[in-house]
């Protein structure tokens, strides 16, 4: 069983991952040089109050028990309270990741939606105007500070000309307005049957969304162009335009769809960064979202809470390339008879 | 190669989807009614990503202090334009006995927590000995004078439900026992509430950092860690019900956010305006600054374990090494002011003295000249501490002290500070409660300067080994004369202007800004004095 076979690689390479992460965060969290009882008590409990806490959080063991603690917990799904919220690790995760969901999704789809186009147009019209303000607006979005124009963003489409609603992810009256069922505002409200929260959450998530979705927008739009001008210089596209077809039959049935695999990778790391990445928007835009979480937990040595987010950002990067990797055989026919 | 003709054929199904989410984001666009703060809502934005817990006997953040205290009830307040003079909240009445360690309070008649159950003595007499049985970071506040969990229950006790009586081990000052009365962990909660939600004998702490059990002005609906507090008003608050049916604190960490907020009318108070960010809008009618002078310091500490820091010429020298009205005039603008003692201005004792200015020449007739050494200076990554660490490198220089900058993440900074591995240390300090003792002991005790002192002052931090001063800061402690221990601070503070490894260089203004419309918010003169019981607002302009 040759499927089952890749699977189980890939599960395994998955898995190693995994492990390498909490290695990887375990050090981190001892390297920094930053006293986590800190966080927890504040910097003028007394001297008692500091080692009763140190005691409760495991950190008068030795280090390699500490270690075994940290994995063991991990995988039993216990990643315990977080010394900044006081709350379960995995409440916390389980309102600050679809949050991040939900601003990634859209961020990503608005990369998608004109990434994509942008990019195939940039290719067929190579070295012309439209290549060259599509590869402007690319770099615009590729270098620009996203924190800057984030503030800026703000300034122009919220502060001025009153486009948008303002940070956060909702107006503050519409709070706790619709039960909770899966986290993300825009589908809880619709499910609600709340059209008025619907509203005022997508116009919230726009902003940030946009401004996200130009860094993705420019990495899709950059490695589209590319892909597509390797495949429109092959001969089988030399080929269709002998025989006739018309360009965009060319372009897009042909050229388009040899490009997919190659494409949904680069959608799927870009979908999986922002997942993680947008520590910056979320701070700009007071979005309560995973990055940020992680960020501030991993300053304050809050290794419960960096234990637990990691793992989630890890699981589900993961998770992406193995999608994107069972996506192959359905997006190109070689690779149904390569593993044929 | 694609032909100008194959160029003329689009790929249309791209710029539909293009076309279409366009209009998805334009019609999502269409300009709203302009923002304003309904008339009964108070709207506040702020950085409250410092609350951990909202359980009085657990709070010791800025913000949670805060909050709590628009949440419960105190048995004593300080007067907010004289913190000396000590007022009544859930007590009405006390005294103190003759010999000085037994106090007894009346409880004011009347009073209901947000519950419907009436505040007792015994409410009082759980809320303390909760406190000293949890033993967590503010515990101290009231365990210094000699409760512990073993001789609470005797210590701490209520003859009747409108009698609280407290027998100290010392006869402390009485103003120092009332001050730490008006702090936040000594509020009074529910007993009935919080012994219903108590579960593996943690006193209800863990069910109480998440909800309320008060008698405050209002309740806690509801606490999203790092994204909002709300508030809900109290009506049968004992004082009259806040004019606010719901105040919201928002969490909006970016200043220059909270000012856009503001500008558009959908937050009626932002709280963390840089200087620069105030005075850009400090000439515009629908906008007003409010300024509160705080207890805080900012002071800069020299480590004795410096061979170079620990010259008593070096410890003099820097005090001429800061320029001083720079700072305040130049970079802190209106939210700070000169302050060179320990003991902030309008407590008991303070000082108003501020002996040094910027001088090079002096510094270095102290120095005696030749090369001046090179040292680090720790400092939190914040802008405008930043901004003041380049200035006191710069003026440091002026006397050939090459100072390098070690900026870092708060907590990181204060471990090191800790860990007494500085040199030079830039930071706050804001006192625990309103009595000169707060900061007298962080300043100027230091029991056991030895590596493993269990007592980790601020004199420990910069191993400043002072027993003298640190006989004659505990003897303050048990000066019944006010006059006397007023007396004693300030010379505690005379001697420490002759000679310490600390530069005091101003006293914290803290500033909010507010929409014209809104009245009645108070900023008071400590952290946890900011009140948004009296808010109302006038039609807006």
């Amino acid at each position: 069983m040759p499927f089952a076979r890749t699977l189980a690689r890939n599960l395994l390479a998955a898995a190693a991952t995994i492990l390498g992460l909490l290695i990887v965060t375990f050090v981190i969290g001892r390297l920094l040089p930053i006293d986590p009882v800190l966080a927890a008590v504040g910097d003028r409990a007394p001297a008692d109050v500091i080692a009763r806490v140190r005691a409760e959080m495991g950190l008068d063991l030795p280090v390699y028990e500490q270690f075994f603690i940290y994995v063991g917990k991990a995988l039993t799904g216990n990643f315990g309270e977080s010394v900044l919220t006081a709350r379960p690790v995995i409440s916390d995760i389980g309102r600050y990741f679809p949050a991040t969901l939900e601003l990634a999704t859209a961020a990503t789809l608005i990369g998608i939606l004109l990434g994509v186009p942008m990019g195939v147009a940039s290719a067929v019209r190579r070295g012309q105007w439209p290549d060259h303000v599509i590869r402007v607006v690319s770099l615009f979005g590729y270098s620009v500070p996203v924190f800057w124009l984030g503030l800026m963003g703000l300034l122009v489409f919220y502060a001025k000309l009153g486009w948008v609603a303002g940070p956060g992810r909702i107006d503050v009256y519409y709070e706790d307005l619709v039960p909770a069922v899966t986290g993300a505002l825009a589908i809880d409200s619709l499910i609600a049957g709340n059209m008025t929260v619907f509203v005022n959450a997508l116009r919230h998530l726009v902003l940030p969304a946009s401004i996200l979705g130009l860094y993705s927008l420019a990495y899709i739009a950059r490695m589209t162009r590319s892909f597509m001008i390797g495949e429109l210089s092959r001969d089988y596209i030399a080929a269709a335009r002998i025989k006739g077809l018309p360009e965009r039959r060319v372009i897009w049935g042909h050229a388009f769809r040899n490009i997919l695999v190659p494409l949904v990778t680069v959608i799927a790391l870009s979908y999986g960064a922002l997942l993680e990445g947008s520590v910056l928007t979320e701070t700009v835009f007071s979005w309560p979202g995973l990055g940020r979480y992680i960020t501030n937990s991993l300053l304050s040595a809050d290794m419960n809470a960096v234990l637990g987010g990691t793992i989630v950002v890890g699981v589900v990067f993961v998770g992406l390339n193995l999608l994107a990797e069972m996506l192959y055989p359905v997006l190109d026919p070689r690779a149904r008879s390569a593993r044929a | 190669m694609a032909s100008k003709g194959e160029g003329g054929r689009k790929p249309r199904t791209g710029a539909r989807i293009a076309v279409a989410a366009l209009a998805v984001l334009a019609a999502l666009s269409v300009p709203p009614a302009r923002a304003e703060v309904p008339p009964d809502v108070f709207v506040m934005a702020m950085q409250i990503d410092d609350v951990i817990s909202l359980d009085p006997a657990e709070v010791f953040e800025f913000t949670g202090a805060e909050v709590s205290a628009n949440i419960y009830e105190r048995l004593l307040y300080f007067d907010d334009d004289d913190v000396t003079r000590i007022e009544g909240g859930v007590a009405d009445a006390w005294e103190v006995s003759k010999d000085g360690r037994t106090y007894r309070f009346h409880i004011r008649p009347g009073m209901t927590f947000q519950s419907g159950n009436p505040v007792t003595a015994e409410d009082a007499v759980y809320s303390f000995r909760r406190v000293v049985r949890l033993n967590l970071a503010p515990a101290f506040i009231l365990a210094q004078f000699g409760f512990t969990p073993d001789n609470v229950d005797s210590r701490i006790s209520a003859p009747d439900s409108e009698t609280l009586v407290m027998e100290t081990d010392r006869a402390y000052s009485p103003a120092l026992f009332y001050a730490c009365l008006t702090a936040d962990v000594a509020s009074i909660v529910d007993a009935k509430l919080v012994k219903s939600r108590a579960a593996n004998g943690d006193d209800g702490n863990k069910w109480l950092r998440t909800h309320s059990a008060g008698s405050g002005p209002f309740r806690l609906r509801v606490w999203k860690p790092n994204e909002i507090i709300i508030l809900d008003r109290f009506a049968d608050y004992w004082r009259g019900a806040p004019a606010m049916r719901t105040a919201f604190i928002r969490h909006i960490g970016e200043p220059g956010v909270q000012r856009l907020l503001l500008e558009r009318g959908d937050i009626d108070v932002a709280r963390n305006l840089s200087p620069d960010q105030a005075a850009a809008i400090k000439d515009r009618a629908d906008l007003r600054l409010k300024f509160a002078r705080k207890g805080s310091l900012f002071y800069l500490a020299l480590n004795q374990k410096s061979d170079v820091l620990r010259r008593p010429e070096m410890r003099q020298a820097v005090k001429y090494l800061v320029d001083y009205m720079g700072i305040v005039g130049t970079i802190l603008r209106g939210q700070a002011e000169p302050h060179q003692t320990i003991i902030p201005a309008g407590y008991l004792g303070s000082l108003d003295e501020n002996p040094f200015t910027f001088d090079p020449a002096k510094a270095k007739a102290l120095l005696g000249g030749g090369e001046g050494p090179a040292v680090t200076l720790d400092v939190r990554n914040v802008q405008e501490e930043l901004q003041i660490a380049q200035s006191i490198q710069a003026s440091f220089a002026a006397a050939g002290i090459e100072v390098a900058l070690a900026p870092g993440d708060g907590r990181q900074v204060l471990t090191k500070y800790r860990a007494r591995n500085h040199d030079l240390y830039f930071g706050q300090w804001g006192p625990d409660y309103q009595d000169p003792h707060s900061n007298a002991q962080a300043f100027a005790s230091n029991p056991d300067n030895s590596d493993r002192g269990q007592v980790k002052t601020l004199a420990w931090r910069n191993a400043w080994d002072i027993p003298e001063l640190t006989e004659m800061t505990s003897a303050a402690v048990l000066e019944r004369d006010p006059g006397k221990r007023a007396a004693d601070y300030r010379e505690i503070q005379r001697r420490m202007l002759a000679d310490s490894p600390f530069v005091v260089l101003y006293q914290q203004v803290d500033m909010a800004v507010e929409r014209a419309v809104v009245h009645g918010f108070v900023l008071g003169p400590a952290f946890d004095t900011v009140s948004y019981r009296g808010v109302t607002k006038s039609a807006a302009h």
